[in-house]
């Protein structure tokens, strides 16, 4: 038959394949980083490669080192809340609200619903903001850069609201053990409101310039597969963690600074690759714009700090300035820092990178005896060797893309 | 699955040794260094402890005896509750405690930065490297002892130049090139940029 199909000859195929696996091949060493565009920050990765093919790759850290515990166990817990700034100084205020939590649990203290509240919502203005940062950067780093625009415009909306609540815009240092440093201005929860509406359908349209992008798919699609086994395993958490299929999200399952009140989804991925922690960032800003709103539809009234902890949270200035008991707790509180009694405590919060956790161990007075970060970006790197190996070099810049580190918060 | 309180007894019938420890907030216990690796094994594999929240370490300071306290703090994905377990190293001077790596991947990296921060080994540990200080700093930042201000050390200067075919020079604020000191450095060898001192703001440059 003339239209018959030839089959390709597979032999000659077999023989050519053959002859190219022959080729004298040598492993190289690459070292990415630690400034390099798509290590976001200064990160190295010491690599083995085959071709294209990674073999091994070993992180290196410390380059951002500067030694945060032992400058904590230096200073009163107050003092140490500007250097929680500089941990993921993409999400400072969550990580002010996380350590102004494990020492008010260390106290045994609790914040009234308003200050609770306002927590709350500066938390998950933070998420918002790291998450829509962590998009962007993605999106650069797989080509997509017009992303980056988009996001950084919304991000810029979102620290001036910072800057009216706090009165910085980056690094903002807002809580304080017991409370948070000012209540809310006049109007804001207002504004906050009127940028989650606007914000939304810019979300939809970042989001739909990638969701189904096939340039976006195939750099993402079943690349950097992390199982939910080993996602355990390496201590993963926060959207890594989700994103391989594990519902672990601390906000849902222990509750803290009244998170049980609202209702919200957890969003958790299907294969744990590169597109499935993009998906779960994507839907978190969602769920996040959600809580913020139901948070302001009842904002509670009523003080913004705890009152009854009057060795721990330094007292209002008018009354410091006409009250003679009140003057000698704010020099007794400015000068030997607020009053934790001995003991130890745990506590971890779900911040957008993950699960930021301190441990707090006091001997009374002022002055943490040890403090220990256990930081999001430093437990997810440490599954870096497993998932690099055998992806191509073009996959780890989408692995480190899709794992949204920040170098402050792994070095420390 | 029960709250991580209420397994306590059960634990304390299977580890005789192990002690209560004085807590505020979560369940916590002491255990023998030797007896660590098996008490956290079974709160992985029987009560499900599967999340390796954080290990860390503490030190009592130079004078306390046991002065170094390794602590896990582990979480269950099902009892949405976290469980403390700490061990005292035996040796103050040469303090050591049995990995966990074979438990948890995790802990890799965290045991590396206790080893580098407070100089704790962990025997079975595969690969013990520094992890935030490079390789060759001689000391451990977070014991008691070592100062806030840092001890001054020697850069790994010679070893980076026999490995990369580049000289080595100072920083600039350690006596390299662009800082002038008075009456020591030619300016005119230090900085390149000074070598043609034909002209300046006050004497035109000649014609080429």
């Amino acid at each position: 038959m003339s239209n018959a199909y030839t089959f390709p000859d597979n032999a000659a195929k077999t023989a050519g394949a053959a002859a190219s696996a022959e080729l004298p091949t040598e492993k190289m060493s690459l070292s990415m980083g630690p400034s390099h565009p798509s290590t976001h920050g200064v990160l190295r990765l010491q690599m083995e490669i085959d071709g294209e093919t990674v073999v091994k790759a070993d992180p290196v850290i410390g380059y951002l080192h500067r030694g945060d515990e032992k400058i904590a166990e230096n200073m009163t817990y107050n003092q140490f809340v500007p250097y929680t700034d500089r941990l993921d100084y993409l999400a400072p205020l969550a990580n002010n609200v996380a350590y102004a939590l494990a020492v008010e649990q260390l106290a045994g203290l609790t914040v009234p619903p308003r200050c609770q509240a306002i927590r709350v919502i500066s938390a998950e203005l933070a998420r918002i903001s790291s998450h829509l940062m962590g998009l962007g950067a993605f999106g650069i780093d797989v080509g997509a850069w017009t992303i980056f625009l988009y996001t950084f415009t919304e991000r810029e909306k979102l620290y001036r609201l910072f800057e009216e609540l706090t009165g910085a815009r980056f690094t903002n240092s807002y809580t304080r053990i017991g409370g948070v440093a000012r209540d809310v201005p006049e109007g804001w929860t207002d504004r906050v409101n009127a940028f989650c509406d606007q914000f939304l359908p810019i979300l939809d349209e970042v989001l739909g310039m990638l969701s189904r992008n096939k340039i976006f798919l195939d750099r993402t699609d079943g690349v950097g597969v992390i199982s939910k086994e080993d996602a355990i395993a390496y201590g993963l958490t926060g959207p890594n963690l989700r994103g391989s299929g594990v519902p672990l999200d601390l906000r849902k399952d222990r509750p803290y600074s009244g998170y049980e009140q609202y209702d919200f989804d957890v969003p958790v991925g299907v294969k744990g690759d590169c597109y499935d922690r993009y998906a779960v960032r994507g839907e978190e800003m969602k769920q996040s714009v959600r809580i913020i709103k139901q948070a302001i539809a009842r904002f509670p009234g009523g003080d913004w700090y705890a009152k009854d902890a009057r060795k721990i949270f330094a007292p209002p200035k008018d009354k410091v300035l006409t009250s003679m008991e009140e003057l000698i707790n704010n020099f007794m509180i400015v000068t030997e820092g607020p009053q934790i009694p001995p003991g130890e405590a745990y506590f971890e919060a779900e911040n957008p990178k993950g699960i930021l956790g301190f441990y707090v161990v006091s001997k009374g007075g002022g002055v943490p005896w040890r403090l220990k970060i256990r930081s999001p970006s430093f437990c997810n790197l440490s599954i870096l060797p497993k998932i690099c190996a055998g992806a191509l070099v073009a996959d780890v810049v989408s692995i480190l893309g899709s794992f949204d580190f920040v170098m402050g918060e792994c070095d420390r | 699955m029960p709250a991580p309180t209420a397994i306590l007894p059960a634990l304390q019938t299977r580890f005789p040794r192990l002690t209560l420890r004085a807590s505020a907030d979560h369940p916590a216990v002491n255990i023998p260094a030797d007896e660590a690796g098996a008490l956290l094994k079974t709160l992985r594999d029987e009560f499900g402890f599967a999340h390796l929240a954080d290990l860390t370490a503490v030190d009592g300071g130079p004078g306390a005896t046991p002065r170094f306290t390794v602590v896990w703090h582990l979480f269950s994905l099902t009892a949405h509750g976290y469980f403390r377990v700490a061990a005292h190293c035996a040796d103050d001077a040469e303090p050591a405690m049995p990995s966990t790596t074979p438990l948890w991947p995790a802990a890799d990296w965290h045991e590396r930065e206790i080893w580098d921060m407070f100089g704790i080994t962990f025997p079975g540990h595969a690969d013990l490297r520094r992890i935030l200080m490079w390789d060759g700093y001689p000391y451990h930042p977070l014991r008691k002892e070592f100062p806030l201000a840092g001890l001054p050390t020697e850069l790994p200067d010679a070893e980076i130049a026999a490995e990369i075919p580049t000289k080595v020079i100072a920083a600039p604020m350690a006596g390299g090139p662009f800082v002038a000191t008075t009456g020591e450095l030619n300016l005119g060898e230090a900085e390149p940029r000074a070598k043609d001192e034909s002209w300046n703001e006050r004497r035109e440059k000649p014609d080429a």
